[in-house]
């Protein structure tokens, strides 16, 4: 029988996993305060967690919920910057920056998909459950949105033979 | 593209998770949810662990006692709400480096209690009682505790202190002037008697 582990340790060890999902979905500054929303209210509810729970993809739940929060309140504090989710040119030299601003562009459903299934390890049933619409649908999306950064992302050819 | 090429376009700097971990415990803090605090002190007689509730420090633990098995039985028994957070602990801290350095022979800060309980509770507030560079016999601390014959419950009361070095049962010695056991390890012991004679 395993306890349930001290929260720190939750926040080392999926910490980094979180702030990527955020990242895909936000720009920098409300992706750090989708972070921070997500882990106090993970904080919160932390103690009612079963402990055999699947603690990554509950996270990854509370991320998605975060990140629309931050979303609409940015849009509430500053109404003409309407989402530049595809936010200023990507840096030129840097090949990662430019997946992720492939990323960015996808359409919400397959940036979602694809954030929470590939950066946050979130079965397709629980995305179906976030996004609406079957698994087969999330799995759907997930590929779409990666076939899409295939083609708009050459540079990785190379390693995805 | 593989999960990994997509998790190196969000590269996560170590600097950048500190940063926001502060900001998580000082959130925690200003809205009650941080229930257990605690950080790591090096100091002459190994790093030592200090966590603290918001009712007073709570928890001393040596390295050998493994600060993973302390943490995680602070989470099964007070709250698995535990997070690194060290400024809850700064005054504790302060204190313990001037006591290292000779500077300071009582500390001043709230203690909770609540890992101790019944006959050991007892035992381990008349420790309290033996001041610095001072030291006592397990039977006279039993004596003091109101059970003269009761030694070995305060040799248990002693190993399994939950605020050593603070709670100072490193001041009680055989009564044939042997050092005895220690819940740090004997030289440590060793070192904080030898570290109170000489002031």
């Amino acid at each position: 029988m395993s306890s349930k582990q001290p929260f720190e340790t939750v926040v080392a060890r999926y910490g980094a996993v979180v702030l990527r999902v955020c990242r895909a979905l936000l720009r920098p500054a409300d992706a750090d305060d989708a972070w921070s929303e997500t882990f106090l209210a993970a904080l919160k509810a932390y103690p009612d967690l079963p402990a055999d729970a699947n603690v990554e993809a509950w996270l990854v739940t509370i991320a998605h919920r975060k990140a629309i929060d931050v979303t609409r309140a940015a849009r509430r504090a500053v109404p003409t910057a309407d989402v530049p989710v595809t936010s200023t040119a990507p840096a030129a030299d840097s090949r990662d920056l430019d997946l992720a601003d492939a990323l960015a562009r996808l359409p919400a459903k397959q940036k979602q998909a694809v954030a929470y299934h590939y950066l946050g390890g979130l079965p397709y049933a629980d995305i179906a459950g976030l996004l609406g619409g079957s698994t087969a649908a999330a799995r759907r999306a997930a590929a779409d949105g990666i076939a899409a950064l295939r083609r708009n992302y050459p540079a990785s050819k190379g390693e995805s033979r | 593209m593989s999960t990994d090429d997509l998790a190196a376009a969000y590269p996560v700097d170590p600097d950048e998770l500190a940063a926001l971990h502060e900001r998580l415990a000082s959130a925690a803090e200003r809205e009650g949810l941080l229930d257990i605090a605690y950080r790591i002190l090096d100091t002459p007689v190994g790093p030592l662990l200090l966590a603290a509730t918001d009712a007073g420090l709570v928890r001393v633990a040596y390295a050998s006692e493994g600060h993973d098995a302390v943490l995680q039985g602070l989470s099964d028994q007070i709250s698995p709400r535990v997070l690194s957070a060290p400024s809850r602990l700064d005054t504790v801290a302060h204190e313990l480096e001037e006591y290292f350095s000779g500077q300071r022979q009582t500390f001043d800060v709230a203690l909770d209690w609540r890992l101790s309980s019944g006959f050991r509770n007892t035992v381990l507030h008349q420790l309290t009682g033996i001041h610095y560079g001072q030291t006592a016999s397990y039977g006279a601390v039993a004596a003091l505790a109101g059970s003269p014959k009761a030694f070995r419950a305060v040799g248990t009361a002693c190993a399994t202190n939950p605020l050593p070095v603070i709670v100072p049962c490193h001041r009680v010695i055989r009564s044939d002037g042997a050092i005895g056991d220690y819940v740090g390890g004997v030289a440590a012991k060793r070192t904080l008697l030898d570290l109170e004679a000489a002031a």
